[in-house]
C-alpha cells in the first residue's frame, strides 16, 4: 500500500477542502444549527459548481455516469466533505449526488429502467428496509417479515423500524423471508413501491439526530409482484451483506473528517483561551488531550484507507472494513469529547458543532453494525470455523 | 411519544407568552373553535426560543399549545405529517416553503 496521494488525489483534496470551507463553512453559519438542508437555491448553486467539479454522483459506476474515483479517492474526499456542523450525516448537505440504493446496479434491465434510472436523475427516490424490531446486526435470523408465494405475486406481511426516507420514497427495497427454516439462504429482496396497498408508514421514531428521523413500516397482505425480485428468490441476503460491508468505508471516513475538524478547532481554542494567565495548551493535561486525539485520527484513517486499498484491488476486505469502522466510530467519539472538554462551558452550547457532532457521533457507534458486532466479524475472521455461536 | 399534540389550549396573550419557557420546541396556533391554523418550531436560532417565536406571532389566531423539545426540526415535521394524513392538507398558515417534501404516514 502506498502511504502517499497520487498528484490527482491530492489535487481532489484540495478542491473538496476548499469547497467545503469557502461555500459550505459560511453558508451554514446562518442556517439552523440542527438542519440538514440548504435552501433549494443555494443547492442548486452549489450543485452545479460540483457538476463543473466534475465530481457529482460519488459513488456511482462510470458506465452510469458517476465519476471515475477508486475507494481511496472517495474515502479521501468523504473525509473532506464530513468537516462541517452537519457533515456527518448531512456531508455537504447532499449537494455532491450520490449512488442511491447501489443493489439496483445488479437489478435487470426493466427493473433499472423503472427504479434505478429515474433515482439517478433524481425524479425517485428509494429506501433500504432490512432492520426489523427482533434486531438488525443479524438479519439472516432476525427478519420475521414473510413473503408468500401467489400466483404471479408476493403476499407480504411484516414490519421494519428504523428506516430512514420510507415516508418520501417512491420505493423501497424489502427483505422478507421467503423460506422460514433457510436462515441466511431464505431471505429475498423485493423492490416495493409505496403506494401499494398494505403499505403504510405508522410513526416517526425520533432519535438523538435532531435534524433526522427515522420510520417504522407494516406491510398488511402487500401483493409485490414476482417481476419485482431483486436478484434470485432466497439469495436476498448476499445483497444485504454486500452493502454492509463496502458502506463501513465511507462511514468511517465521515467520522475521520468530524474528528479533523473538532480536533483543529480544539488546537486552535486552547492556543487563545488563557486561564490562571497562561493558554490552554500550557498545560499538559490539555496537551496530552490533543495528542489523543491525533492518535485517534491517525489510527482511523490509515485503518480506514487500507480497507479502501484493498477493495480497489478486488482483495478480501471484510475484516479491515470492520476494524476501520471500530475504530474510526470509537475514536472519533472520544475526539469530539475532548474537543468538547476543551472548549468548556462554549462545547455544549448551540453556538458550536460540538454538541451535535457529539450527539450523532454516538450512533456511528451502532449504526452500520455496533461495535460489538465489528469485533465479531473480527473475531470470525481471527478464528475462522473455531469460532462458534453460542 | 403522543404522534399528535394533545395539550389544552392555551389564551394567545401577552401575558400567556411571557410566562412561557426560552426552550426549543414546537408548538400549534389554532382559531377559536381550536382548528389548526399553523405548526411552527423555535429552534436554536431564536433569541428567546418558545417565547420569541409566539412572541412575534402575527397572523389570526387566539389559541395555542406548545410541547418543549430539542428535536424541533423532526418533531415539526412530524406534527405537520399527522395533520395532513387527518385532514388531507397542511395547516392554512404554513406556507408551501415549510411543507415541501415532506413525507407521508398512513
Amino acid at each position: 500500500m502506498n502511504l502517499q496521494m497520487t498528484e490527482e488525489q491530492a489535487l481532489i483534496v484540495q478542491m473538496v477542502r476548499r469547497f467545503v470551507r469557502e461555500e459550505i463553512v459560511p453558508l451554514e453559519l446562518s442556517l439552523d444549527p440542527d438542519t440538514d438542508q440548504l435552501p433549494p437555491e443555494d443547492a442548486e448553486r452549489l450543485r452545479d459548481m460540483v457538476r463543473e467539479m466534475g465530481l457529482y454522483g460519488l459513488g456511482i459506476p462510470p458506465e452510469y455516469g458517476g465519476p471515475e474515483l477508486s475507494m481511496v479517492t472517495m474515502a479521501l474526499i468523504a473525509i473532506e466533505m464530513s468537516q462541517h456542523r452537519a457533515g456527518l450525516y448531512a456531508p455537504c448537505y447532499g449537494v455532491f449526488g450520490g449512488a442511491g440504493l447501489a443493489q439496483l446496479f445488479e437489478a435487470d434491465d426493466r427493473q433499472k429502467e423503472k427504479y434505478l434510472y429515474p433515482t439517478l436523475r433524481g425524479e425517485k427516490r428509494g429506501f433500504f428496509g432490512l432492520t426489523e424490531p427482533s434486531g438488525g446486526s443479524d438479519p439472516a435470523r432476525a427478519i420475521q417479515t414473510r413473503a408468500v408465494r401467489d400466483g404471479d405475486d408476493w403476499v407480504i406481511n411484516g414490519g421494519k423500524i428504523f428506516i430512514s426516507g420510507a415516508d418520501r420514497a417512491d420505493y423501497g427495497l424489502v427483505f422478507a423471508r421467503t423460506s422460514p427454516d433457510k436462515g441466511r439462504g431464505g431471505v429475498t429482496c423485493f423492490i416495493v413501491d409505496t403506494d401499494t396497498p398494505g403499505f403504510h408508514v405508522r410513526r416517526v421514531v425520533h432519535t438523538l439526530r435532531s435534524a433526522h428521523y427515522a420510520t417504522e413500516l407494516q406491510f398488511e397482505d402487500m401483493r409485490v409482484p414476482h417481476a419485482n425480485v431483486l436478484g434470485e428468490v432466497n439469495k436476498g441476503f448476499a445483497i444485504a451483506n454486500d452493502r454492509l460491508s463496502r458502506q463501513r468505508i465511507p462511514y468511517s471516513a465521515g467520522c475521520i473528517g468530524v474528528a479533523i475538524k473538532a480536533h483543529e478547532m480544539a488546537v486552535e481554542y486552547s492556543q487563545v483561551r488563557e486561564t490562571f494567565g497562561a493558554p490552554l495548551s500550557s498545560r499538559q493535561a490539555i496537551q496530552w488531550m490533543l495528542v489523543d486525539n491525533e492518535i485517534d485520527i491517525q489510527q482511523a484513517r490509515w485503518a480506514t484507507l487500507e480497507a479502501a486499498d484493498l477493495a480497489d484491488r478486488g482483495e478480501p476486505f471484510r475484516k479491515q472494513a470492520a476494524m476501520a469502522k471500530l475504530i474510526a466510530s470509537e475514536g472519533a467519539s472520544r475526539v469530539v469529547d475532548r474537543a468538547m472538554q476543551i472548549h468548556g462551558g462554549y462545547g455544549v452550547t448551540k453556538d458550536f458543532p460540538f454538541e451535535r457532532w457529539y450527539r450523532e457521533m454516538r450512533i456511528r457507534r451502532i449504526g452500520e453494525g455496533p461495535s460489538e458486532v465489528q469485533r465479531h466479524i473480527i473475531a470470525r475472521d481471527i478464528l475462522g470455523s473455531g469460532l462458534r455461536n453460542p | 411519544m403522543a404522534v399528535e399534540l394533545t395539550k389544552p389550549w392555551l389564551a394567545l396573550n401577552q401575558d400567556a407568552i411571557s410566562d412561557l419557557p426560552g426552550q426549543l420546541g414546537v408548538f400549534e396556533i389554532a382559531d377559536e373553535a381550536e382548528r389548526v391554523r399553523y405548526i411552527g418550531f423555535a429552534g436554536a436560532g431564536s433569541l428567546f426560543g418558545l417565547r420569541s417565536e409566539l412572541g412575534h406571532w402575527s397572523g389570526p389566531g387566539r389559541l395555542f399549545r406548545f410541547e418543549v423539545t430539542t428535536a424541533y426540526r423532526t418533531r415539526h415535521r412530524e406534527l405537520l405529517m399527522a395533520y395532513h394524513r387527518r385532514h388531507g392538507c397542511y395547516p392554512v398558515d404554513n406556507p408551501d416553503s415549510e411543507t415541501a417534501g415532506l413525507g407521508r404516514l398512513s
